[in-house]
């Protein structure tokens, strides 16, 4: 095994720890196409990893099975020095890691500050007695967590819509909402499934800085699925390359942008 | 005031009684279909199996002792003690969260992701095992059940309402049950409102009646939430039973009312808790009204039966979603 330990400084002064995610030869089929083929891969205390590829690249298959959504037929997934069993995903969840979805899937009936309130669910510990006679610790516990929650609401700049039912909001914000429940739970590692697709400059450049500074302040590990070739160099600190369900490129944005098969795979080859 | 007015308001406030009854049952099967999509044909028997339980309960009585007594060539049929009906409800809410977590231990859990249709063919299968079930415990005959709710025309009400009309009118005849039935049901959904908006549990209730797959990924157990919805409906049906039961006795005919329930959601909406009780007051309104000015004297009575069927047809029609459910969208 690679030596865990090791921690680096990047370029621009952050420091990235030892491996806190590895993943092991992971295969995975769904009858008889395999979406991911033997992949392994770590992610490191602190940096921010992309996976990028072509669509149909086996991306958002490999986050789910991060995420617990999907169980993969080979390969063994280690978190935080231990090899994690086949997980329920809200198992997963309660175990730190928190994910936003390609298509959004918030609560589209709650406020934005209850969605953001679901977050800190993984937090809240009280029975449903306590809480049903809303009563002392029930009541302290909920007041912590919504001091939390609007800390998070802050920090992305959300507070004018608080109480807007999130089903009203424009995509833009439902997004940014989406990366406020994820945060809130104060996730020790946060997968993000597009978080930029479908959205103009203006709004690519809030999310980045918003995903720079979420990893900058809460030291938030960051695993980032991404379409747009120039944010995930601006943002990534190592980058895994896949396409057709196989990994074809792993290093820093600078290694990966110079290797010949992700040119290839992104440009297309020639055959003659 | 002409009498005739004033018998129309007598109609309509015993129509509102009525329709509070309508709500109950109509608010468990809300419950359940907004959570998980299943519409749970077993609610009826839910409040069936509920009062049983309770009157059960209440009067000491063995339960199986008619199977007991068959096999083992004995005579037993009660303990011999009776219990306070405080105690008794505290069991039966027991015995109806227990029922929840065998439902979804041993029906719902091997149904995940099935379609619709199947799990709605399994409450089918649910409500006729609970009824069956209900008759080997506690015994096919009607029982009175008395947990000392108030009964009877309310005197106070007629006395100062008699003033109003001429002396042919002798004031509003309102039953004092139908009053502590409404104000049972007010207490219950605010409660429920209560409990949905500002407990964890009841943030996670909402979450997983948005989207099952965000729900999970932020921690929250779909299995533990199910046990929950079917426990609280089970608690609602057990409301209703003891109504239903304090008006009319504990009979099986009780699980039919959950047919008068159907056309109650759909005027409602299958997903509307608000759209339950308004559907069911419309329909317990409507239901006596027409009977008291069309049906009485044009249609020679008895439309209650199905005047609440016809109006639900034309909703099917016009509305399909009801007053007050999710619009129905399809994306091309």
């Amino acid at each position: 095994m690679k030596d865990v330990s090791d921690s680096y400084v990047t370029a621009d002064g952050r420091t990235i720890g030892g491996v806190m995610m590895e993943m092991k030869n992971i295969t995975l089929r769904f009858g008889g196409v395999e979406a991911i083929k033997n992949i392994s891969f770590d992610i490191r205390e602190g940096e921010i990893r992309a996976i990028i590829g072509p669509n149909g690249a086996g991306k958002s298959s490999m986050l789910n099975v991060i995420s617990g959504f999907y169980h993969p037929q080979d390969g063994e997934v280690w978190f935080r020095g231990a090899r994690r069993p086949t997980m329920k995903p809200h198992h997963v969840a309660r175990q730190g890691i928190a994910r936003t979805f390609q298509n959004i899937a918030l609560f589209n009936g709650m406020s934005v500050l209850d969605n953001v309130m679901t977050g800190r669910l993984t937090h809240m510990k009280t029975g449903i007695i306590a809480q049903s006679l809303w009563y002392g610790r029930a009541q302290k516990e909920e007041f912590q967590n919504r001091e939390v929650v609007e800390k998070i609401i802050d920090f992305l700049e959300i507070q004018h819509i608080r109480k807007t039912p999130v089903g009203r909001l424009p995509y833009g914000l439902k997004k940014r909402v989406e990366l406020a429940r994820a945060l809130a739970a104060e996730p020790k590692l946060l997968l993000l499934d597009e978080p930029m697709a479908g959205m103009n400059v203006e709004e690519k450049e809030d999310m980045s800085r918003f995903i720079l500074d979420a990893n900058d302040e809460f030291g938030t590990t960051i695993a980032l699925i991404e379409h747009d070739m120039g944010v995930v160099m601006d943002l990534s600190d190592r980058v895994v390359v896949m396409d057709y369900g196989k990994k074809i490129g792993d290093g820093t944005p600078h290694d990966v942008r110079n290797n010949q098969d992700v040119i290839d795979a992104y440009l297309g080859v020639e055959h003659d | 005031m002409p009498d005739q007015f004033l018998f129309a308001i007598e109609v309509i406030l015993n129509g509102l009684m009525t329709g509070v009854l309508y709500s109950l049952v109509a608010l468990g099967f809300v419950l359940i279909f907004k959570s998980s999509g299943i519409f749970n044909y077993a609610q009826g028997v839910f409040a069936l199996f509920a009062a049983l339980t309770l009157v059960g309960l209440q009067n000491g009585q063995i339960p199986f002792a008619p199977l007991i007594n068959a096999i083992f060539g004995t005579n037993i049929h009660k303990f011999g003690w009776e219990l306070p009906s405080i105690i008794a409800i505290i069991l039966t809410v027991g015995v109806m969260v227990l029922l929840a977590v065998i439902v979804e231990r041993y029906i719902l859990r091997h149904l995940v992701n099935q379609p619709d249709i199947i799990l709605f063919m399994a409450t089918i299968g649910l409500a006729f095992f609970m009824e069956g079930f209900g008759d080997i415990m506690w015994g096919a005959d009607i029982k009175t059940l008395d947990i000392g709710l108030p009964q009877g025309g309310s005197f106070w009400i007629e006395e100062n309402t008699a003033w109003m009309g001429s002396d042919g009118f002798y004031g509003f005849f309102i039953d004092k049950l139908d009053i502590a039935a409404a104000f049972v049901a007010v207490i219950l959904v605010v409660s429920l409102t209560l409990f949905s908006q500002y407990t964890k549990q009841g943030r996670a209730l909402r979450a997983v009646a948005d989207d099952h797959q965000a729900a999970l990924s932020v921690g929250i157990s779909l299995r533990y939430i199910w046990v929950l919805v079917w426990s609280i409906a089970g608690i609602v049906a057990l409301v209703a039973g003891i109504m239903w039961g304090s008006k009319s006795g504990v009979q099986f005919s009780l699980s039919l009312i959950a047919l008068k329930a159907l056309p109650v959601l759909m005027l409602g909406g299958f997903t509307s808790i608000p759209g339950a009780i308004v559907g069911g007051l419309i329909i317990g309104v409507g239901e006596k009204l027409f009977e008291f000015t069309i049906g009485a004297p044009f249609l020679g009575g008895a439309t209650e039966n199905w005047f609440a069927y016809v109006l639900a047809l034309l909703f099917l029609v016009f509305r399909p979603q009801g007053l007050f459910g999710d619009k129905i969208i399809e994306r091309v």
